[in-house]
């Protein structure tokens, strides 16, 4: 990577440096000794285990710190989002699938119209209509100033109501994919005999739909886990436009300001959060498909 | 063979009208801009007239110059990063699902690496690795951006290839004593048009996504005009808070309007790939022009046949009873 972020922080001092003070900074982030490069591999390894990810060299704090208060707001807004849009994304997907052919058909390209507006512009352009022009949602960060933060409902109500708008985006921007998925998995599916039986059985519409969509939806589950990826990234965007305090900011920061070790622990953190992620996802699968549960049990 | 027939609903046939018009602009573009998107001579901030078509920027620029050439370099990227994914997506599936074992293992490993990664955040740390230079040249961009995102194709592409891998012509090509590379990209691979087309109009899509995104948070070269250094400007400019709506509005809209067209199109390749599908996305006039039921509610939906077929006509009896 070009440059180097102790230059980077010199640079920002404004007095005459020393080659000492140098030496003591580069020492401070730990940067000093001599080492090969597997074992500054191995020190890194060993020190992740005890739960050291370093010091960020622009925040001066450690990286631990920093991530244990910005992880949650953006676990909170991509989790609840992801989850929302997936829901009612498969939910109207499964009644398109059902009803296929009626003038319900055109939400799919209005929805995919959404889906094709980069999502920071979205974004910015939801901010501008329904914060800053028409009041409806309170804009930029994630709480208001006059309250504080803690473990009471008047905090929690505030975070709600400044999350509306950043989650209602990001629902608007991803739910096309989940409609159209399901949707032509549905229209498949209610080809096959099983949901002529259940009709022919005389099962109420509501039943017989719940039946294929149960069977329709497993592509998607299949697909969440990992779309989950790409979810993240979008959502990562999110925070920028709305100031949010989470992740997708930190790492903007850190890379424009070569911060690596901030970058690693980003990296880390985003890392396993989609592979926990995915065993969420995968969890479900089994839950709703009892053939993989055979398989593992043989 | 007539293979390549595409449903004529009115969904493809916009979508492909709205990626023909793009398409024409990005070849001619910067030569119908009537003046240079960099000229600062201009009397800043001005209201959209018949001189600026689009209004001025605040450092008076005109808007119109910037949109048409920046239709250019977007399009440029967002075809070089498609065309550089699907190769690899193509290269990376189709071996994986006609060689499996121990090849299909590993190459399925990589993709999922990738897919696991969520792709814009490494997008932004390698473009930082970027000497700044290569940041404003097209195939670099589109380099890195094709490394996030062929993923997501090899896993459709290799899927795809296992359901042909034991058909009567593969078997009859590795009897023949045709080499692998050979039935992989010349016996496979016409098979897979369909799908290579739909992972391709996806990847396009991803990649302008991404290289707007890039360029919009300025980690690109932002003296390349593209439509995402224009919300750059646009943002670094506050022109959002204070209502230049001329600014920021149509470079948005125009993105959105090229992935849309790329989405109608891809609905079109679902169809032909799922004839379920196509009877499906069939307005009602034209389902009965087919003689089709107007409302499909129970079985299946009819498979709709080329003309001249004489089973053409389903009657609704034969829906049901299957």
């Amino acid at each position: 990577m070009p440059g180097n972020p102790i230059q980077t922080l010199i640079g920002r001092i404004t007095h005459q440096v020393t080659p000492a003070e140098i030496r003591a900074i580069r020492l401070s982030f730990g940067l000093g000794f001599k080492q090969g490069l597997f074992a500054q591999y191995i020190t890194y390894i060993t020190q992740l285990f005890h739960g050291n990810l370093g010091v960020s060299i622009t925040l001066g704090a450690p990286v631990s710190s920093i991530l244990r208060e910005t992880v949650p707001w953006t676990v909170g807004l991509i989790g609840v989002s992801t989850v929302l849009s997936f829901a009612i994304g498969t939910i109207a997907g499964a009644l398109l699938g059902w009803t296929r052919g009626s003038r319900m058909d055109s939400l799919i390209p209005t929805a995919t119209f959404f889906q094709a507006i980069p999502y920071f512009f979205l974004g910015t352009i939801m901010l501008l209509v329904f914060g800053s022009n028409l009041h409806w949602f309170p804009v930029l960060g994630a709480y208001s100033q006059s309250v504080t933060p803690g473990l009471n409902w008047a905090f929690i109500s505030n975070v709600i109501r400044y999350g509306e708008l950043p989650v209602l985006s990001i629902i608007l921007s991803s739910i096309a994919g989940w409609m159209l998925g399901m949707r032509n998995m549905m229209i498949t599916m209610i080809g096959e005999d099983f949901v002529l039986m259940a009709v022919a059985k005389g099962l109420p519409r509501r039943r017989v739909i719940m039946h294929a969509a149960r069977n329709a939806v497993l592509p998607s589950i299949a697909n969440l886990s990992l779309a989950i990826g790409l979810v993240v990234s979008g959502a990562l965007l999110v925070e920028l436009v709305f100031n949010y305090p989470g992740v997708g900011n930190l790492l903007l920061q850190a890379v424009l300001n070569e911060d690596y070790p901030l970058i690693q622990g980003i990296f880390l953190v985003i890392t396993l959060t989609v592979l926990a992620a995915n065993l969420i996802a995968d969890i479900a699968y089994l839950a709703l498909d009892p053939r993989t549960r055979t398989e593992a049990a043989v | 063979m007539k293979a390549l027939r595409l449903p004529r609903s009115p969904k493809v046939i916009l979508g492909l009208i709205i990626l023909g018009f793009f398409g024409i602009l990005t070849v001619v573009g910067p030569w119908l801009a009537p003046y240079s998107p960099s000229a600062t001579n201009f009397i800043p901030n001005l209201l959209p007239s018949a001189q600026h078509w689009l209004g001025t920027t605040s450092l008076g620029q005109d808007i119109f110059s910037q949109l048409l050439v920046g239709a250019r370099a977007t399009m440029v990227v967002a075809i070089v990063a498609g065309l550089i994914a699907t190769c690899l997506s193509m290269t990376v599936g189709i071996a994986a699902g006609y060689l499996g074992g121990m090849s299909d293992e590993g190459l399925s490993l990589v993709s999922n690496v990738y897919l696991a990664i969520p792709g814009l955040p490494l997008l932004i740390v390698i473009d930082s690795y970027l000497p700044v230079g290569s940041r404003s040249n097209a195939f670099v961009i589109g380099l890195i951006i094709s490394l996030t995102g062929w993923a997501w194709g090899a896993r459709v592409l290799r899927a795809q290839t296992m359901s042909l891998r034991n058909r009567d012509f593969v078997e009859v090509a590795r009897i023949i004593g045709e080499r692998p590379y050979r039935i992989m990209f010349s016996e496979i691979a016409p098979n897979l048009l369909p799908v290579l087309a739909s992972s391709l109009l996806f990847t396009i899509l991803y990649s302008i996504g991404a290289y707007v995104t890039l360029a919009y948070i300025g980690l690109t070269s932002t003296s390349v005009w593209n439509w995402g250094t224009m919300l750059y400007w646009a943002q670094a400019n506050n022109a959002p808070l204070s209502n230049e709506w001329y600014w920021f509005v149509p470079p948005g809209i125009c993105i959105a309007l090229v992935g849309t067209g790329l989405a109608l199109v891809n609905f079109g390749i679902d169809e032909f790939i799922n004839p379920r599908l196509r009877a499906a996305g069939l307005t009602s006039r034209q389902r009965r022009a087919l003689g089709l039921p107007r409302r499909i509610r129970l079985g299946l939906t009819p498979v709709i046949r080329p003309p001249r077929n004489p089973r053409m006509t389903v009657s609704p009896a034969r829906l049901v009873s299957k």
